[in-house]
């Protein structure tokens, strides 16, 4: 693993190695002292072209934590804004002698692009609609806490999911441990040509969420992002909540404690109504604990060993 | 090598230096000097680090139980993240850290290793405990100290001095990991 561009860049065995070393990181965050020294004098770069609070933080606390140095650019206030290209911009910041990027970006596939520019190692923190691998190693990493192993265990992913970059990361990384994963969302939300690529990979589609949820182990629950959406994929955010959302109705027909998942930012009653968000069974905190110990334990495999070959 | 390996090769140029018997006879010497030491086991945490040293904590703190009649607090040390070399390998997953219940604030913390050779494991632990909590005092036992130290750090207690060659290596198996008790040079 020389980058994290893509799910597809780590084996089963390499994502159960994360998880086991996320499991110490963990235990660094009840410590008094919440320091190790694995990155000492390194300098990870956050570079952050899309806005977000929990992944941007969430790397630097893990960066901090780790005793790499970290600096945090975003596109507002940076020479983005003067007209700079993509390219001139990481090349400016990698001249600076930069051992890590972390990059978030509006365009799917930039860290994929940047990665191939530049000798420092690239982590996607999500690139437009393609891929999130973090967010769906923490959500793994959580569920796998919860449920002991994901092997044959049914996971629901329900939402907007032509938008969502977390869903096609989490479809890779649930099917590479598993589980068995079916998707639900309304038709103007199913990603075009998804037939053939479930088909592939092995997942299900579903347009009927009461129907799925009674035999799921674990729930997750996707955000509507209507800063994506021109409009027109339903007709208002009640006909949403009413075919899609998990509703205290919804809670009902769920197995006793199946773990309940966002991403977040969540839009309480929305997608996910108050009832099922503070629900004793939610993990919405817990992944982001999780997140950090896991992003900690990734920086940790791409950052810690030998710099020279830096491994395939 | 271990039993696996060929006969040829195991009998050519694999000598054993401690076996089952001779451990155990190290283990209960150190054990009393531990306690002979530290005037009882008031205070006293075994910490063993990672991977042979934990089973040889729990052993040491098995027999001052015994001898003491209370139980000894066993942790158990990783210090992959401190190590000096963590740079020119290939990344090594860490391994597990816990404290006894009680922390090492204040305690007497005995550091429990397989081998001592440059001394650079010992001083990477010495460095994560400084980030784990402040101990009263940090005492080294090991089973083996074969020399050429590198670093200025010497063992309190050792359960055999193993004059050897750099190049040569010294392999300790213990039962809990490796199947069988044994101490072997080659």
């Amino acid at each position: 693993m020389r980058n994290l561009l893509s799910i597809d860049d780590v084996s089963a065995e390499e994502i159960q190695t994360i998880f086991a070393t996320a499991a110490d990181m963990h235990d660094v965050q009840s410590r008094e002292v919440k320091k190790l020294p694995a990155l000492r004098g390194r300098t990870v770069v956050n570079l952050f072209f899309e806005d977000s609070t929990r992944t941007r933080s969430s790397f630097e606390i893990a960066g901090k934590w780790l005793s790499a140095d970290v600096i945090n650019i975003s596109a507002k206030g940076s020479s983005t804004s003067k007209g700079e290209s993509l390219r001139d911009t990481v090349q400016t910041v990698c001249a600076m002698g930069v051992d890590g990027l972390v990059m978030r970006h509006s365009a799917s596939g930039a860290a994929h692009q940047v990665a191939g520019w530049v000798d420092a190692v690239v982590v996607n923190a999500g690139d437009g609609m393609h891929e999130h691998p973090t967010q769906a190693l923490l959500d793994a990493y959580t569920l796998q806490r919860h449920l002991g192993s994901l092997e044959g265990r049914h996971v629901v992913i329900v939402g907007d999911l032509t938008h969502s970059r977390v869903f096609r990361s989490n479809v890779l990384c649930l099917s590479k441990l598993g589980a068995r994963v079916t998707v639900v969302a309304p038709p103007t939300l199913m990603p075009s040509g998804i037939a053939s690529w479930s088909e592939a990979a092995g997942f299900e589609t579903s347009y009927d969420l009461d129907e799925v949820l009674p035999t799921a182990d674990a729930v997750m629950m996707l955000r509507v992002q209507r800063e994506r959406m021109a409009g027109g994929y339903f007709p208002s955010p009640r006909e949403y909540t009413v075919g899609y959302g998990l509703t205290r109705d919804r809670l009902a027909l769920l197995k006793p404690d199946v773990p309940i998942c966002h991403p977040g930012p969540m839009n309480r009653g929305l997608e996910i109504a108050a009832d099922a968000a503070d629900a004793a069974q939610s993990v919405v905190l817990e992944q982001v604990s999780s997140g950090l110990a896991v992003r900690m334990a990734v920086l940790y495999h791409l950052l810690a060993g030998e710099s020279e070959e830096g491994g395939a | 090598m271990s039993d696996t390996t060929t006969p040829d090769q195991a009998s050519e140029d694999v000598r054993v230096v401690l076996d089952a018997r001779d451990i155990t006879r190290a283990l209960t010497r150190v054990s009393h000097e531990i306690l002979e030491r530290n005037k009882g086991a008031t205070d006293l945490v075994l910490l063993g680090l990672q991977t042979r040293g934990v089973p040889l904590a729990r052993r040491l703190a098995e027999r001052i139980a015994s001898v003491e009649g209370t139980p000894v607090p066993v942790g158990e040390l990783d210090v992959t993240m401190y190590r000096d070399d963590l740079r020119k390998q290939p990344t090594r997953a860490p391994g597990k850290t816990q404290l006894p219940a009680g922390g090492i604030d204040g305690k007497v913390v005995v550091l429990v290793d397989d081998v001592l050779f440059s001394g650079r494991t010992i001083r990477a632990a010495l460095d994560a405990m400084a980030d784990l909590g402040r101990p009263a005092a940090v005492r080294l036992a090991v089973l083996v100290d074969r020399g050429h130290r590198e670093l200025p750090i010497r063992a309190d207690h050792v359960g055999k001095n193993l004059p050897s060659a750099r190049s040569e290596r010294v392999s300790v198996r213990l039962a809990e990991v490796d199947g069988k008790d044994e101490v072997t040079i080659s």
